[in-house]
């Protein structure tokens, strides 16, 4: 349960791997270790691998649109993929394609590096 | 309520942010009896969680109180979930209710909890007065597992 981070420089991508439940109590936990990533690497691209999540509320539309804004600001994008049926379904309604690409399979999510996803 | 109720459970706790995830697992443990499809159920998790969620965070703010929640199944596969505080209150329902409104932005609230309680259930009502808690009750129909897959297998 929580997040595993992996940096490949070559495409600048910052990886982070989510597990577990992400709510309002666990969200904090997540988010300070990946800002303090972002802000130590600024990648061009973040991808959240939800392949783990096994529940997600509305605190973890949160988590992702603070995000977001981080990568935003830095001038990069953001990535979510493998989110399963229900975070899929909750993602359609906070709106979140919008603001982040959404790749349903890692199978369709391009190979950086050699880094898994 | 007119519905017979055929199983009932109330639950008291603080307003700890870790009773989230206790919360959701009382309520899919106790209406696991009627062997709901799993989609239904995460959604009724999720719906859980928003109106836990928003007693922690916005009713108790900077305090601890207590949450009442109460469980009943109803005739007919219909679940009923009361969550009440007796914290801060609500003094505008219906701006609260509106999708990505929220009084605390700066701490990534979404403001989306009212709008997925209200897409994931049937209905739900919130009663609420500044200074006198608030009261959410929602209502759902679950479908059994077998039900979800019959109508899996007629659409193949
Ligand atoms: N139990 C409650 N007690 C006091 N205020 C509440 C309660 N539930 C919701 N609110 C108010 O309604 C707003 C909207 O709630 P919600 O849709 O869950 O969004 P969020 O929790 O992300 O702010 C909250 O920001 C808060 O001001
Ligand atoms: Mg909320």
């Amino acid at each position: 349960m929580g997040v595993k981070l992996f940096y490949d420089p070559g495409s600048r991508t910052v990886l982070a791997e989510l597990s577990g439940d992400i709510d309002h109590f666990t969200s904090k936990s997540l988010r300070e270790p990946i800002d303090a990533e972002i802000l130590a690497r600024i990648p061009l691209r973040l991808i959240l691998d939800l392949t783990g999540v096994s529940f997600m509320d509305s605190s973890g539309i949160g988590l992702i649109i603070g995000r977001y804004k981080l990568m935003n600001d830095l001038g990069g994008s953001i990535t979510a993929v493998c989110p399963s049926p229900e975070t899929a379904k909750l993602l359609e309604l906070g709106g979140i394609n919008r603001i982040c690409r959404i790749v349903a399979t890692a199978r369709d999510a391009s190979f950086i590096g050699g880094m898994k996803i | 309520m007119k519905d017979r109720i055929l199983n009932e459970m109330t639950l008291r706790f603080p307003s700890l942010a870790e009773n989230e995830r206790f919360a959701r697992l009382a309520v899919s443990g106790f209406v696991s009896s009627l062997d709901p499809a799993l989609d239904e159920l995460s959604e009724i998790k999720t719906a859980v969680s928003e109106g836990v969620t928003n007693c922690i965070v916005h009713a108790y703010r900077d305090t601890v109180g207590i949450i009442t929640m109460q469980v009943r199944i109803l005739e007919g596969q219909r679940i009923y979930i009361r969550i009440k505080d007796t914290g801060c209150g609500i003094s505008d329902i219906a701006a609260a209710r509106t999708p990505l409104w929220t009084s605390a932005p700066d701490e990534e609230r979404a403001g989306l909890g009212f709008a997925i309680m209200e897409s994931f259930t049937d209905r739900l009502s919130v009663r609420s007065r500044p200074g006198g808690g608030t009261t959410v009750t929602m209502l759902r129909t679950l479908r059994t597992r077998k039900a979800a897959n019959e109508d899996r297998n007629k659409k193949v």
